[in-house]
């Protein structure tokens, strides 16, 4: 037995895999670090001091002022939440808590069949029928009631997650005192669940931030308005870049461009906030 | 002489008394129990009545016109009548069909490193924290992204397209394909390590083959999300009226964009083209989906 | 009840019985020393311990294996046993913080030297788990997992090597009609002939085996046991075991571990108490814990 035959020649291309390997998932950075430095450096002539201030908008005068855009994205992402929230609370205490054994998967199906349908037929829908069809026109709420039905499938199965860690003896508990079944789950799953419930909703919260296609149908287009009157038509930053770039000018692309990079921070931002709230509460209660 | 019958004292009755009692605490038990219920019924209301009209709006023109709305080129004048969606199904293959092809075979390399080599060091626990980051960018800026470094320099076309679709599809493929992998038994990697593989090797000829199923069902539930975005595709792959082919150049188009064009217009007739070119993407996602869950169930029925 | 076994004198499988006088002590040593030829060394470990970051394991082992002949470890669970067995194969390697010290030299050659491909080791020294783990291949395709890794494409040497694997497992008759077929379907001894044939398939010198009889029923245990003595003539066997009346069985020697408690931070390092021929381990021990442990006052 000598050294050499121990000593192995087929280092390349295992050494060459690993690389492959790192590199794919580097790219994951990559990606995310390009997005943010070349569109903020295409943006940056349009930040001018203007763009969180004013409130007028007009591509003819080169005035961009996106102060409006941010309402509206936020209001009808608020509007949607109001909406969503315990429609996917009760969705997700029925099928842990009340549904029978036989229905709970097909319960599951169903909030999963409306999370696979694309949100630009929900658009469809909401334009042609929400609001033409059935009166409502575009605006605020309308947006806000198409988003609702979009991220009722996330903040459910999020919310199904996070309650079915729930201890089993802390339910039994509090059944064993003779409670409800509604004192049971007031008690003990909803205290249990809060954390990971914040961020479920923080999550779809998200999601309906970054919604363009079916807010850009709906929303109504509006321009120079910050109103608080839900029936009013309205603006949000991804409906005004889906909408007005096809005829858009260099100068007028830039300014979508930062509406795009404003929407892109605002978006991590809350998504890095409710990740790490889920992810926090899953651990504390696995640990539990 | 008759014997006093005996009488219960009211407390000994009631303590034996087990029915329910009626009280504000089973009223408002019941209440909420009634919520729960309004509130699945509240979500399939919607759902029920999206895929009503796209059922039955969209049926009509596909189905009046069979051969010729997957066929005709869509007309260029929007007013005219006439189905022909031909080109948006094709663009719809060819853009996520391209995106598939280049996220997921990265999607797996990536979430290889992430469970087999880099475990919990730094860098696997800033990708994976990233590609969860990820899934969250909004298609918009995703779209606007390629923009720049796509068709800019290189024009509208299908692999915009796909190339945007990718980056969308990538955090989902790594996170489902890490799950997988999770789910392979040490034990497996150790006997193949025992018979003097070098450790790439298992990995392809070991551990991939056993997460395979599950993998896949990731990776197609990936692409049903894909393939209904429309967003990035504004922006990447341009508005064609003709059947396009080629990947790499010329503008084409998508069912989505079709259907996003369509709803805005006042013609009737473009209407009904987007209510069709609606159940053509719908129908498409949900058999891919479908068979996604299909393999799931497989897997599970191997354990 | 072991089978005598050409060219190795039987082992005495007596019931350990309690040691013997003085005198009577010496003859059982001579006869037994005499009785086991001296083949070559195959591995020599001179004060190997085994770390998990920073704490030791295993201490103090101290034993040189022969070639074509069945080594067994012995001892109560925590040990350590199994550490040293998987030190053998490096594969230690795919923990994280596990590092080998001392020397663990094969056929002279230190085996943890940075020149030397843990892959390089591991087709030589070859390794049987506790719990069988074939591929969810089929049953060929786990025999020939390891020709193909070392380069055989052919598939009528591949059909030669998968055939002799499986007989010399006493596996062949069994599924020579379904080879195709998945090996998860297989009763869990034969699962467990299906990994030894995997392993012998890539003709190694070696065979390490962790306890391969403990998810076993009797009779498929006393099948393997029956193999064992049949593939020491064509290779060297390092077998850990928990059952002691194994080791009498079928080992030529045996080495007795045990744990000692570290008083710096009361926790458990396993080291080599006694090594030496089985038939003396097992009837005249040199230490007073081996005894202890083999008529069964502990462990």
């Amino acid at each position: 037995m000598q050294l050499a035959e121990l000593r192995g020649h087929k280092q390349y291309a295992d050494r060459a895999f690993r690389t492959l390997a790192v590199a794919a998932a580097g790219l994951v950075l990559l990606i995310l670090g390009m997005i943010a430095v070349i569109m903020t450096r295409r943006a940056w002539p349009a930040f001018g001091e203007q763009f969180f201030t004013s409130t007028r908008w007009s591509a003819a005068d080169e005035v961009f002022g996106a102060l409006p855009f941010v309402w509206g994205t936020l209001y009808t992402a608020v509007i949607a939440i109001v909406i969503a929230l315990p429609i996917s609370l009760g969705v997700a205490l029925f099928i842990t808590q009340i549904a029978p054994p036989w229905l709970k998967k097909p319960m599951v199906y169903l909030t999963d069949l409306l999370a696979v349908i694309p949100s630009v037929v929900f658009g469809l829908w909401g334009v042609l029928v929400l609001s033409q069809h059935f009166g409502l026109g575009r605006s605020f709420l309308t947006a806000g009631i198409i988003l609702a039905i979009m991220i009722t499938p996330i903040i459910t199965s999020l919310s199904r997650e996070v309650i079915e860690t729930t201890p089993p003896s802390e339910k039994e508990a509090a059944l064993a005192l003779g409670a409800t079944r509604w004192e049971m789950i007031g008690a003990s799953v909803i205290p249990h669940s809060k954390g990971g419930l914040v961020g479920a909703v923080m999550l779809g919260l998200g999601r309906a931030m970054g919604e363009t296609i079916a807010a850009a149908l709906v929303i109504g287009s509006a321009l120079g308005q910050i109103t608080i009157n839900p029936f009013a038509p309205g603006n949000s930053m991804p409906a005004v870049i889906a909408n007005e770039w096809g005829e858009a000018d260099a100068p007028h692309k830039a300014a979508l461009i930062a509406l795009a990079v404003t929407l892109f921070v605002i978006t991590i931002a809350v998504n890095l906030i409710a990740t790490t709230i889920v992810q926090r509460s899953m651990k504390r209660s696995r640990g539990a | 002489m008759n014997a006093t019958p005996y009488q219960e004292s009211t407390a000994t009755r009631r303590r034996n008394d087990l029915r329910a009692r009626p009280s504000w605490r089973t009223a408002k038990n019941q209440l909420m129990t009634g919520l729960m219920i309004a509130s699945v019924v509240a979500v399939a209301v919607p759902l029920v009545a999206v895929l009503w009209s796209v059922i039955e709006r969209g049926a009509a023109i596909a189905f009046q016109h069979f051969p010729e709305f997957f066929t005709q080129t869509i007309p260029v004048v929007s007013r005219l009548p006439g189905p022909g969606m031909g080109p948006a199904i094709l663009g719809t293959l060819l853009v996520t069909g391209g995106a598939t092809l280049i996220a997921v075979p990265l999607g797996i390399l990536g979430a290889v490193y992430l469970h087999e080599y880099g475990g919990n060091n730094q860098l696997a626990r800033l990708v994976r924290f990233m590609a969860t980051v990820m899934t969250g960018v909004p298609s918009v800026v995703m779209g606007l992204f390629v923009y720049l470094i796509w068709t800019l320099q290189f024009g509208y076309s299908a692999f915009g397209g796909a190339l945007a679709l990718a980056c969308l599809m990538l955090p989902v493929v790594i996170g489902a394909t890490e799950q997988m992998l999770k789910l392979v038994p040490s034990q497996l990697r150790e006997a193949a390590y025992a018979l003097g593989t070098t450790k790439s090797r298992t990995i392809v000829t070991v551990v991939l083959p056993a997460a395979l199923p599950g993998i896949v069902s990731g990776a197609l539930l990936a692409v049903a999300r894909a393939a209904g975005e429309t967003a990035p595709l504004l922006f990447a792959v341009g508005a064609a009226h003709a059947f396009n082919i080629h990947l790499f150049s010329e503008a084409n188009t998508a069912l989505s964009v079709q259907i996003f064009a369509n709803a805005n217009s006042s013609f009737t007739a473009a209407q009904d083209r987007a209510w069709a070119a609606a159940l053509t993407l719908v129908l498409l996602t949900f058999v891919v989906t479908l068979v996604a869950r299909l393999f799931t169930a497989r897997l599970a029925l191997k354990r | 009840m072991v089978a005598p076994n050409p060219p190795q004198p039987q082992a005495s499988s007596s019931p350990p019985a309690p040691a013997p006088a003085h005198s009577q002590r010496i003859l059982v040593e001579r006869k037994a020393a005499a009785q086991l030829p001296e083949t070559p060394l195959v591995f020599d470990c001179e004060n190997v311990e085994v770390y998990y970051g920073t704490f030791r394991a295993v201490r103090g082992v101290n034993l040189a294996i022969h070639a074509h002949q069945i080594t067994a470890f012995i001892g109560p669970s925590g040990c350590g046993k199994t550490t040293v067995l998987r030190s053998l194969n490096r594969m230690h390697d795919v923990i994280p913080g596990a590092r080998v010290a001392g020397r663990v030299s094969y056929h002279g050659i230190d085996l943890y030297a940075p020149e030397v491909s843990a892959t390089e080791v591991r087709r030589r020294i070859g390794m049987v788990f506790q719990k069988p783990n074939p591929f969810p291949k089929s049953i060929y395709d786990n025999i020939a997992f390891g020709p193909r890794v070392n380069g055989i494409r052919d598939k009528s040497q591949l059909d030669a090597v998968v055939e002799k694997s499986l007989r010399s497992a006493a596996l062949w008759d069994e599924v020579k009609d379904r080879l195709k077929h998945s090996a998860l379907g297989m009763s869990g001894g034969q699962q467990q002939r299906l990994c030894i044939a995997r392993t012998i398939a890539v003709e190694p010198e070696v065979v390490l085996m962790d306890e391969p009889c403990s998810a076993l029923d009797p009779i498929a245990t006393a099948r393997i046991e029956e193999l064992m003595r049949e593939l020491k003539s064509r290779f060297t066997i390092v077998i850990v075991t928990h059952n002691m009346q194994q080791a009498a069985r079928v080992s030529d020697r045996t080495a007795f571990f045990t744990t000692e408690v570290d008083s710096k931070n009361d926790r458990r390092t396993g080291t080599l108490v006694e090594y030496d021929v089985t038939s003396k381990i097992f009837s005249a021990p040199s230490d007073e814990r081996t005894e202890n442990y083999i008529t069964g006052r502990f462990g």
